[in-house]
């Protein structure tokens, strides 16, 4: 079984964002960057079925300008064995996103495409779902179970009342959440070993896909700050300020 | 313009999300429609035509959307979609699961999450865990959209007349089926909906000492959440985990112990009116939020506090 992964790369999710002066978007320049934390879980988890025997390849894929390239070594150093870049610079909605990886999933025949379940930068949660529903593949989106077994995948999935087990039929995408693994860090031979393996380059005119954004972003801005409380004294203090300032026990 | 919300229903019991979609459909302006894609339909669909400002309640009932999977509910919108100029779902799990299949049916952009109505193609969504808001403008034939409950305000659940109609079902699908479910079973209030909330973080140093959180929520009436934290660490179940990844709240009262206040997890709560934090360091940045922050060791507080109530 062959396993694709989609690495996006996203500002660190450490990083304090700031909004651009101008309203036109979120400041990206001179700004950490790292792979979207949800694909790091989507890589650890493909590289884990390759070391238990029931994946043959992993194969990492993102979207993004000529930097994504390194978002995929962090995938091959991790253990995945070769990516796919496709080089565009600017954004790139979900939609477009899904449309580029049904090209890449008709060239390279996965039997199964683990995505993050969100990327922390757009907040979108959409794509896997959307590349599902583009191939006519199941999906088990939400998982923090996987299992590989007679040709299906069994999921558990993070519902909003609990968790929720559904059988796939393969090939089919999963998307992860965070409760799957946690992901391993590189080791350094094994981040040496990553510049070695094959980062193929395309553009998305090479799938006939035009990733002009859908959506225009007609303004970017920074919510409203909360107003500064205070701190109390004490548990007597605290019960008097809800009760007569707050006035909400 | 014309909204169809996609209802979240079970039993003869349509869900809140649905009446927070409903109101943002009521922005958008237009009819307002529901359709109820399940099996035994009947008695939400008697509750769903009352509720305020809808016009028209769409049910397909049919043994292929048992359990509401993907992969037969998606087309059903995408079929259902073609006469509408939007259609909405709540951004919690149900509608996060199965909206963008539906989208991607239609090839169009979704808007996921939206915040607020700024005109009838114009939307304000939070992006990077709420620290940016972004406004976008949309000229897709049909706006599929996901709508943060949070940011509207429920529309009452009585009071409508919607006249019922029964639409076709669905060829059954074989890509997926259901096997189970381990639902949180909890007799307090729905942390969604909650007016008070109280969570517990990494500093609860266990589940066993969540005991002393749950008899505070009992005495106050709230519900309990979670840090992911604390969920990872497995002291309680992944439904209680707030934040960017897990439940969006806005209580009247969220009181955090033992949350040190990442931004992921402010993205969850930060919009509550009166927001509470007891912490043991008084450098947590959950303080910077909090309206009332007391520094103090949480074993102590909680059981004090929980006594001081009366
Ligand atoms: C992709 C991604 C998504 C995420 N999504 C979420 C999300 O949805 N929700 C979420 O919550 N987090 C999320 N996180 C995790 C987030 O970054 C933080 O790691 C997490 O919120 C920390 O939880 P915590 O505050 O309970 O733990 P900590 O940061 O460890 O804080 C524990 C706090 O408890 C205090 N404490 C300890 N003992 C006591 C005591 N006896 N009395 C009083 N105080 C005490 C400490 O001073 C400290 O401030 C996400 C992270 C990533 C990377
Ligand atoms: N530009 C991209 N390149 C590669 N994978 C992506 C890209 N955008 C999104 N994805 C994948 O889709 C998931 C969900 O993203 P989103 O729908 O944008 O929240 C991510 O976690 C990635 O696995």
């Amino acid at each position: 079984m062959k396993v694709l992964v989609p690495v996006k790369r996203v500002v660190d999710y450490n990083v304090k964002i700031r909004v651009k002066a101008d309203g036109s978007g979120v400041e990206t320049a001179n700004v950490k960057m790292s792979m979207n934390p949800f694909d790091e879980i989507a890589v650890e988890q493909a590289v884990r079925l390759k070391e238990a025997g029931a994946a043959e390849e992993v194969v990492a894929v993102s979207i993004g300008p000529q930097q994504a390239q390194e978002t995929i070594r962090t995938a091959l150093a991790m253990g995945a064995d070769r990516g796919i870049h496709i080089k565009h610079d600017g954004e790139v909605e979900p939609l477009a996103v899904a449309k580029l990886l049904k090209a890449v999933v008709e060239k390279e025949g996965p039997e199964l495409v683990l995505t993050g379940k969100q990327a922390i930068d757009d907040d979108c949660n959409q794509t896997g779902q959307m590349l599902a529903a583009l191939l006519g593949w199941a999906q088990g989106t939400f998982a923090s179970k996987l299992e590989i077994a007679d040709g299906g995948a069994k999921v558990t999935r993070e519902v909003d009342g609990g968790l929720e087990t559904i059988q796939l039929k393969l090939p089919a995408i999963v998307s992860v959440d965070l409760r799957l693994n946690e992901p391993r860090y590189a080791s350094l031979p094994n981040i040496m070993k990553a510049k070695k393996k094959p980062i193929d380059a395309h553009e998305p005119a090479d799938f006939g896909v035009d990733p002009t954004p859908r959506l225009k972003t007609v303004k970017v801005s920074e919510p409203p700050p909360r107003q500064g409380g205070i701190k109390v004294e004490s548990v007597d203090e605290l019960v008097e300020k809800l009760k007569t300032e707050a006035k909400v026990i | 313009m014309s909204n169809l919300v996609i209802a979240e229903f079970a039993g003869d019991e349509i869900w809140s999300a649905t009446l927070n979609t409903v109101a943002a459909a009521k922005e958008i302006g237009g009819d307002i429609h529901v359709a109820l894609i399940g099996t035994d339909c009947d008695a939400a669909a008697a509750a769903a035509a009352k509720i305020e400002g809808v016009s028209k309640v769409l049910v397909c009932d049919d043994p292929a959307f048992t359990h509401q999977m993907a992969e037969a509910v998606a087309p059903k919108i995408a079929e259902l979609a073609a006469t509408y100029s939007h259609v909405l779902a709540p951004a919690d799990t149900f509608g996060k699961n199965i909206m963008p299949r539906a989208a991607a049916l239609l090839d169009v952009q979704q808007i996921s999450d939206i915040s607020a109505v700024v005109g009838p193609t114009s939307f304000e969504r939070p992006i990077y865990a709420g620290n940016a808001l972004a406004v976008v403008e949309s000229a897709e034939k049909i706006n599929v959209i996901t709508v943060r409950m949070t940011s509207f305000e429920a529309v009452a659940a009585e009071g409508g007349s919607a006249e019922i109609e029964k639409v076709g079902g669905a060829e059954a699908q074989e890509l997926s089926s259901f096997v189970g479910a381990e639902m949180t079973e909890s007799e307090r209030p729905d942390l969604a909906t909650a007016k008070i909330v109280v969570s517990g973080g990494r500093g609860m140093g266990s589940g066993e000492n969540f005991a002393i959180l749950e008899t505070l929520a009992d005495k106050l009436g709230a519900a309990v959440g979670a840090s992911r934290a604390a969920v990872d660490a497995g002291f309680v179940p992944n439904d209680y985990q707030v934040g960017q990844t897990g439940k969006v709240i806005a209580p009247d009262l969220y009181i955090a112990v033992g949350i040190s206040g990442a931004i992921q997890h402010l993205a969850g709560m930060k919009d509550s009116k009166t927001i509470v934090a007891i912490n043991k360091d008084d450098e947590a940045p959950i303080f910077q939020v909090a309206d009332y922050g007391l520094v103090a060791d949480l074993f102590d507080a909680v059981p004090e506090l929980e006594k001081k109530l009366g």
